[in-house]
């Protein structure tokens, strides 16, 4: 599903976030990066939701090599992607409903269509009933769920999250991550990066751990392949 | 996409565009009454201008031209004269002054009667006076007609003051280069006002922009609500200014229809035409679409998720 071959990323500003990173996710795998802060994490998902563009080396999503990919056509890559932010990065100026439907109204779906899968999605994340509350309205927990909702309502078949639980207190973060792991088990593809070691202990799922930019531990899947 | 869902949002986008400026509803007028004032200015010129040429047009006698017969031929040859020219394609009438008629009518009016009877003869020639049709009453047509009467035997002398006017014409043609020309800047005007509230429109709400282009939205599903918007300020903008020249036509018909009774004139102001409110309002809608396409392409482009 994803693999990242020999990968640099260097910044305008000279920081030089990776340096020769490589690991394969396959497809419905479950894995965590983690790593203190500044190791490299939020590089790889930008460089996953083509937020960045690697200095060198080679990322492949869904089996395609993203530096083929023109800026033209990163909006279309975009919508077979799941992304879940540390604040949310909701709408706040209108409610809940628009903001999960979002994507499906920027992929042209019916408005039929929109009005069942936000309450669908909305279900799935326990938030139903909230449709018509603006998000401020809304519990920080709560407002990453819509957040949550948001990223998978289209159905992607990868879903990343960039530190979801990064201003949660530990019983809410619990629940996002039950969340994401749920998600997992009907076949996305889940990619979190965290901090929080302890948290993810409690799941079996893999963990690739970053430091200074590279790959410490994890970088091959679970099946055995490089 | 399918089609239905298509114009379904489009016409979503454009209530929900409308329904954002009306929120901010002073904005929103100052933003229309600038594009109002911009077209209302060549408008009001431009009518100004057409009933200018509506009154230079009714002087059609300005055109005529005086054809004065050889002393020496009858008065036979005035009237065949006059038969021949009726025949052109060019002449519209002809009338026939009689020498004598001529000096009686002299007589009467100049206040030289005693003077003109120590004469031994009249020196007045017979005289046609000859009006173009009005295709050919033009600097161009007069001054071809007077050629060719110029050279009918019998002829002494064909007098057509074009001077004059070809000095009006010319000035007139000054005038719709200045209304043009006036037209063109504040189109530009327009232009720039329309683009600029829409760039300070999308530096606020960078945010939501970044979130859409995040999930997957193209520049150009990003860009619609923007010209949306841009096209609600040309339809306000544009309403305005057909208001702001209604209104000055209607305060300042009373007066001219006075002046014109002083001169015992029959004209009457006129405001735009259907067909130019219609078309001023599409190139209002047009322009500040133009303007805010220019803002909405150009500055959203430049805004990428981080």
């Amino acid at each position: 599903m994803i693999r990242f071959d020999q990968v640099h990323k260097r910044y305008p500003t000279g920081r030089e976030a990776l340096a020769g990173v490589s690991f394969k996710i396959d497809k419905g795998e479950l894995a965590f990066l983690t790593g203190h802060s500044g190791a490299g994490k939020s590089s790889i998902l930008k460089l996953i939701a083509l937020i960045e563009r690697p200095t060198r080396g080679q990322v492949f999503v869904n089996n395609q090599n993203v530096s083929g990919i023109k800026p033209r056509g990163i909006p279309q890559f975009r919508r077979g992607l799941g992304v879940v932010f540390q604040d949310n990065k909701l709408l706040h100026d209108r409610p809940v409903a628009d903001n999960v439907a979002l994507p499906l109204i920027i992929a042209g779906v019916p408005k039929r269509e929109i009005d069942k899968r936000v309450r669908a999605a909305l279900d799935q994340v326990g938030l139903l009933g909230t449709e018509n509350n603006l998000p401020l309205e809304l519990s920080s927990g709560e407002q990453q769920r819509v957040g949550i909702a948001r990223a998978v309502v289209a159905k992607p078949a990868l879903l990343i999250a960039d530190e979801p639980t990064g201003n949660l207190d530990p019983d809410l973060a619990l629940e996002i991550m039950n969340l994401f792991k749920r998600f997992n088990e009907v076949g996305v593809t889940v990619v979190v990066a965290t901090h929080d070691v302890h948290l993810i202990g409690q799941f079996g799922a893999r963990r690739i751990v970053l430091g200074e930019g590279r790959v410490i531990a994890g970088a091959a899947s679970p099946a055995g392949a490089p | 996409m399918n089609i239905q869902a298509y114009f379904a949002r489009h016409a979503q986008t454009l209530v929900g565009s409308l329904g954002r400026i009306l929120g901010h509803p002073f904005a929103t007028l100052m933003t229309m009454g600038v594009v109002a004032i911009a077209l209302a200015l060549p408008l009001l010129l431009n009518v100004f201008l057409a009933n200018g040429r509506t009154v230079i047009g009714s002087w059609n006698d300005a055109f005529d031209l005086s054809v004065y017969m050889d002393k020496k031929a009858v008065s036979a040859r005035a009237i065949a004269v006059a038969k021949q020219l009726r025949q052109r394609d060019d002449v519209a009438a002809v009338r026939v002054i009689p020498a004598e008629q001529a000096l009686a009518q002299f007589r009467d009016e100049s206040g030289f009667g005693k003077a003109l009877d120590a004469l031994s003869e009249n020196p007045l020639p017979d005289t046609l006076v000859v009006t173009p049709t009005l295709p050919a009453s033009t600097p161009q047509g007069t001054q071809a007609l007077k050629t060719a009467i110029a050279a009918m035997a019998d002829v002494q002398a064909v007098q057509l003051d074009t001077e004059w006017v070809k000095r009006l014409h010319a000035m007139l043609d000054i005038m719709r280069r200045v209304v043009l020309l006036t037209a063109c800047l504040l189109g530009a005007g327009v232009v720039l006002i329309v683009g600029n509230t829409i760039r300070l429109d999308i530096l606020n709400r960078r945010a939501e922009i970044e979130v859409m282009k995040l999930v997957g939205a193209s520049d150009g599903f990003a860009r619609r609500p923007f010209l949306y918007t841009g096209i609600w300020y040309g339809l306000g903008g544009g309403l305005m200014a057909l208001t702001l020249v209604a209104i000055a036509v209607a305060v300042l018909a009373r007066p001219v229809d006075e002046l014109a009774k002083l001169y015992g004139s029959q004209f009457h102001l006129h405001g735009l035409s259907l067909a130019l409110a219609a078309s001023a309002l599409a190139l209002a809608v047009g322009l500040s679409w133009f303007g805010s396409w220019l803002a909405a392409t150009r500055h959203i482009r430049g805004i990428d998720p981080t």
